[in-house]
């Protein structure tokens, strides 16, 4: 597949670099600080790989050079992520979600799927489903980069996550990173894991919560994820529809003008039918207006999906606090069964005293984590659905003036 | 010739019969009056039936030979015919002018004469528009005498419309002539090209059984050439005199022609009248009160007139087609060369003035079928429709009625229709097919929303169809649509049942029809016709795909629509769980806005199926039956075709009996070869006149096509125009509520 013909060289880049600074105001917390400013101004697809280059103009002395850029894997993102995640410091900040692999399947599958079909269609036809694909790839492409920029750019506008040092030497370092990819042992280990805190999870809920602003945010951010995970499915739903359509306006189209084709070797119909299909062309084009418009409507899938995901950050920050809680109140009962037995009552009080330290930094990074991220939630959700709705009020303007001069155009001849 | 030959009248075995016998008695036949072809036909056979009598078994030979040469040529003129009809309707409808100059090219009209003896048709057309502006005063004829202008005059004429005559005519100028003029064709063969005025007198005064004497006294050879033209080419004249009052320019022209053909032109009235009732007033005026004066028949005609002019060009038509109606009865034979007479420009004309009725939207029917209600329970049910009727039409008792029909009675009035019109060549709209899922669905009760979609769709369909059926002005007069619309009850439709005997019968018929199809190789003569197949077929399947294009899109919308409310209720869930107010508020705003947008969807798919890809699906059956129309072509062409053989046989066999000398055999050889003469004939008229009606039909069937997809696109336009005026207001109202999160 030559869909590497496709990648976005500069000119279209510019213009999803603007997008991305939107988003990025939108989803991460607003930072003005320009001590860190990160980008991926651009991006290679190889096979299944792709390359993407990571641009960090810095002002902080903790890098040699104030402007440097990287090549970095997807990979090498996820690993990133799971150092953070695993750095016990961390353990009360909401770890920004890793971006989601990039999927090109569909597309290409789609192209695929065109190409073996190629001989049953007309050539028109052909090519615009042909073109619709590579906008569709194009589109995918974008977004995956948006994703890991947005990844970036949050934790550089994270105080603490900023100075990792991991994240650092990712920004930095400008060999190639080669990190290791897991291992079936370890995949498999990550999943016996998440199966264990789940589990966990499930034990420790009956733990009973010390501060009401977290019980608070518990029952309000598991609900919220249900709700959110519902609404995100289904937007997704709703997108895949709105792109069938536009895809049966493309065929629709093609047939037309092939059909007014045929039809011009008939004298009576000559006329009308090139009018006909001049104006299906202009709908047609109304529809790829459409297909922008589903795309927009990514706008909005697109948000809940991250909000998603970093919910799902959060309730992690929340499972880790009632971990530590958990650990805490079996500290106190090892500590009373320690006093009781007259044995080991210092080590006890050493590991009790450990726990609800642990706790406390917990909570109180939690509940400034959480602030944080419902203030963020709030201002993205109110950008996003803004600009969807103005986006929407466009396209729909855009296609009445089209609608317009169809009619007019027919009802004038 | 094809195109000319509309004048039989449905019950033809009996005209034709009786043509044949007018063929035999020469002398003061009234009925004789045939259009062109049928005369030049009734002419070449006429010779030969009455040399038959007289003279001596050899020379009779030869002369059927000669007919046989002839045979041949009259496939290619059929052929040159077809294809400057094309040409013809171009002319009507873009420049008149060339036309007009055809007509008027009359000063060389020897030359033309000469390529049409050549069979050169279109070469003559090409050459006659050519000559267009020198020909405009030559209507005198200056240095030719009366008679050649006449022919000539009448030559182009011949060539542009009825295309038949010029090669047909052989050899002998005068020959067409005097069969135009009426075929007294006694004296054709006798006298070849001498005394010409003679001839023309003597056909005159036969024809018109002495009427129109005192003109023929005043200028013999003009009118006399005149009225036979007119009778032939009245359609053609009327046309294009409106044509010419449209253009002032040419009008000189027209008028110069109108001396020499319209003037007693009663037929020409008719057709003036109808094409250009307003804008040829008064030359039709005085046209009229001439051939009051001069004519017996045009009492009859005015009659006719005024009958058509009630029926609408449409009806009219229809009366000219059948002979049931009241106007082409009362006219009788005599106005049967106004029927015959008209050529397909004439149609082509019609079909204008059609379209521009049709413009208006003014139906003289309108027909809507309502209600739909289920009859009965389980299997057995059905539904009935209310089918109602407005007309202004005054072959209506009522101004406006209603009745209760089931569907089968729709698919019977088909079958019906079908049977009497198909083989004519008529398209006759069919109804929507019988749907054993979608009504067992119904049947078995179950309420959804596809069951009641499918109801809705039937009873579309079935308006459609029925409009269409009132619509075509030779359905319409059909007794049994009549009788559909009006009766209280009908006698119940059996043959429709798909499991009966008859429907049973109908799928043999249907195969053994698929089979003959496959097997019937014509050699089209008609590049028309070949084009026009092709185009339909093309079209099919065009059409055929384009439906399941937009079924999908129906498909995918619902599926849209569906989704669109799921994440309606969703946005509305996470707004309830939404803490901060704005937000919450905004989006159960949003899950408003989407449930809004998602009865948008619901209405867009509605109009997709209903303005979209029912207009399709009915076009699809449409053009179906446009192939049926060919088909019934291809089976009058092989019936003429059997019967050519069969008389080929026939004249083998007298040649073996005249070889082994059997005279007794003879005579009935020779009757057989008699018999079977008239019946070529008779096949092959039927062949002409099928083509022609399927020819008239096609076009009609197109330009009611384009007109309808353009209104309907328009509708559908407007439709989508108005949804996405809907969705800007709906999605502005949610803006402010969007920026109020805080």
């Amino acid at each position: 597949m030559c869909l590497q013909a496709l990648l976005p060289r500069p000119a279209p880049h510019a213009s999803f670099i603007q997008e991305g600074s939107a988003l990025r105001s939108v989803s991460v917390d607003l930072n003005n600080d320009a001590s860190l400013l990160i980008d991926i101004p651009d991006a290679l697809c190889e096979r299944d790989k792709v390359k993407f280059t990571v641009h960090t103009k810095t002002t902080l002395s903790s890098f040699q050079k104030p402007e440097f850029s990287v090549p970095r894997q997807h990979e090498d993102f996820i690993w990133l992520h799971d150092t953070l995640v695993e750095t016990e410091d961390y353990a009360g900040l909401i770890i920004p979600p890793a971006p989601p692999k990039p999927d090109f399947e569909s597309p290409r599958e789609k192209m695929h799927k065109l190409g073996e079909g190629e001989a049953t269609m007309t050539k028109e036809e052909y090519t615009k489903m042909k073109q619709e694909l590579e906008a569709e790839y194009l589109a995918v492409f974008k977004k995956t980069v948006q994703v890991h920029e947005v990844f970036l750019q949050r934790l550089s506008s994270h105080p603490v996550l900023s100075k990792d040092r991991n994240f650092q030497i990712f920004l930095e370092y400008d060999q190639d990173l080669s990190v290791r990819r897991k291992n079936a042992k370890e995949m498999f280990g990550g999943f016996f894991k998440n199966m264990v805190k789940s589990a966990d999870e499930v034990l420790i809920a009956g733990v009973k919560e010390v501060d009401d602003f977290f019980e608070q945010e518990k029952t309000f951010l598991l609900d919220y994820f249900s709700k959110i995970k519902e609404a995100t499915a289904k937007a997704e739903k709703m997108t895949r529809s709105h792109k069938n359509i536009a895809d049966d306006y493309i065929r629709l189209s093609a047939t037309l003008n092939s059909l007014s084709a045929e039809e011009s070797t008939n004298y009576y119909i000559i006329k009308f039918c090139l009018k006909l299909f001049q104006n299906f062309l202009r709908v047609c084009l109304k529809k790829v207006e459409g297909r922008v418009a589903s795309d927009e409507e990514l706008k909005l899938t697109e948000l809940l999906r991250y909000y998603m995901r970093d919910i799902q950050a959060a309730k992690d920050l929340l499972y880790r606090r009632a971990r530590a809680l958990a650990d805490y109140e079996n500290s106190n009962k090892a500590l009373d069964k320690a006093r009781l037995k007259g044995k080991d009552v210092s080590q006890a009080e050493e590991h009790q005293k450990r726990c609800l330290q642990k706790f406390d930094t917990l909570s109180e990074s939690g509940k400034k984590e959480l602030t944080n991220f419902k203030a963020r939630r709030v201002v993205a959700f109110r950008k996003n659905l803004v600009e969807m709705a103005e986006l929407e009020v466009k396209h729909a303007k855009n296609n009445m003036t089209l609608l317009q001069g169809c009619i007019e155009l027919l009802s004038g001849n | 010739m094809a195109s000319s030959s509309e004048r039989s009248p449905p019950p033809f075995p009996d005209t034709e019969d009786q043509d044949v016998l007018d063929s035999e008695e020469v002398g003061g036949r009234d009925s004789d009056e045939d259009d062109g072809e049928e005369l030049f036909m009734s002419a070449s056979n006429t010779p030969l039936t009455k040399q038959d009598t007289p003279t001596s078994p050899d020379s009779q030979a030869s002369d059927l030979m000669e007919d046989l040469s002839v045979g041949p040529p009259s496939s290619q003129t059929e052929k040159s015919a077809a294809s400057s009809s094309p040409e013809e309707f171009v002319d009507l409808t873009n420049n008149l002018e060339s036309r007009v100059a055809a007509e008027s090219s009359s000063p060389e009209p020897s030359d033309e004469f000469f390529d049409i003896l050549g069979s050169e048709t279109q070469k003559v057309e090409v050459e006659a528009s050519v000559k267009a502006d020198s020909g405009e005063a030559s209507s005198g004829g200056p240095d030719l005498p009366g008679e050649k202008t006449g022919s000539s005059s009448a030559a182009p004429i011949i060539n542009l419309d009825n295309d038949v005559q010029p090669p047909r005519i052989g050899g002998k100028v005068i020959d067409p002539l005097a069969q135009i003029l009426g075929d007294t064709p006694a004296a054709d063969p006798k006298k070849p090209s001498s005394a010409v005025v003679d001839l023309f007198e003597d056909d005159g005064s036969d024809i018109f059984t002495g009427a129109p004497q005192s003109k023929a006294s005043s200028r013999p050879e003009k009118g006399l050439f005149g009225e036979p033209d007119e009778d032939l080419f009245g359609g053609p004249l009327g046309a294009m005199s409106k044509k010419t009052t449209e253009n002032e320019g040419k009008s000189g022209t027209a008028k110069a022609a109108g001396p020499t053909f319209s003037k007693p032109t009663e037929p020409a009235d008719i057709f003036t009248e109808e094409a250009a009732a307003t804008t040829v007033p008064r030359t039709s005026n005085t046209v009229n009160s001439k051939a009051n004066g001069v004519h017996s028949e045009e009492d009859l005609f005015t009659e006719a007139t005024v009958e058509l002019s009630l029926d609408s060009p449409r009806s009219s038509r229809k009366n000219e087609e059948t002979s049931k109606p009241s106007a082409s009865s009362s006219s009788s034979s005599l106005s049967a060369p106004a029927r015959q007479a008209k050529p397909p420009p004439a149609a082509l004309e019609e079909l204008e003035d059609e379209e521009e009725a049709e413009l208006e939207d003014k139906f003289d029917v309108l027909v809507s079928v309502k209600d739909p209600e289920k009859v009965g329970d389980g299997m057995n049910a059905y539904m009935a429709y209310k089918v109602s009727t407005e007309t202004t039409l005054p072959m209506f008792r009522n101004k406006l009625f209603t009745v209760r029909r089931r569907f089968s009675d729709f698919l019977g009035l088909y079958e019906k229709l079908s049977e009497k019109h198909g083989p004519n060549g008529l398209i006759v709209p069919p109804p929507p097919e019988k749907s054993i899922l979608g009504m067992t669905k119904v049947k078995v009760g179950k309420e959804d929303s596809s069951s009641a979609d499918f109801v809705e769709r039937r009873r579309g369909a079935l308006e459609r169809y029925l409009q269409r059926v009132v619509n075509h002005p030779l359905l319409l007069q059909d007794p049994d649509v009549r009788e559909f619309l009006e009766k209280d009850e009908l006698p119940r439709a059996v043959s429709t049942q798909t499991l009966s005997g008859a429907g049973f019968l109908k799928m043999i018929n249907k195969a053994t029809d698929a089979v003959s199809k496959m097997t019937i190789k014509m050699n089209e003569s008609d590049a028309w016709f070949e084009e026009k197949l092709q185009e339909v077929e093309s079209a099919d399947q065009h059409f055929r795909k384009l439906h399941a294009l937009v079924e999908s899109l129906v498909v995918h919308r619902k599926e849209l629509s569906l989704n669109t409310a799921n994440f309606a209720k969703s946005a509305a869930m996470l707004g309830s769980a939404e803490d901060n107010t704005a937000l919450s508020r905004a989006l159960s705003q949003l899950a408003e806005v989407e449930d809004k947008i998602e009865q948008l969807h619901q209405d867009q798919a509605a109009y997709d199926t209903f303005s979209f890809a029912e207009l399709i699906a009915d076009y699809i059956r449409l053009l179906g039956a446009v192939r049926g129309s060919f088909d019934h072509r291809i089976k009058a062409w092989q019936r003429w075709q059997d019967a050519q053989a069969m008389l080929q046989k026939k004249r083998e066999t007298e040649a073996k009996l005249l070889w082994a000398n059997k005279p007794d055999k003879l005579q009935q050889a020779k009757d057989e070869i008699v018999e079977w003469e008239a019946r070529v004939t008779q096949f092959e008229r039927d062949f002409e006149r099928v083509s022609a009606t399927v020819r008239k039909e096609v076009l009609r069937f197109e330009k009611q096509r384009t007109k309808n997809f353009k209104r309907q696109i328009t509708k559908y336009l407007e439709l989508l125009l108005q949804s996405q005026q809907q969705l800007i207001k709906y999605w502005e109202a949610f803006l402010p509520e969007a920026k109020a999160i805080a």
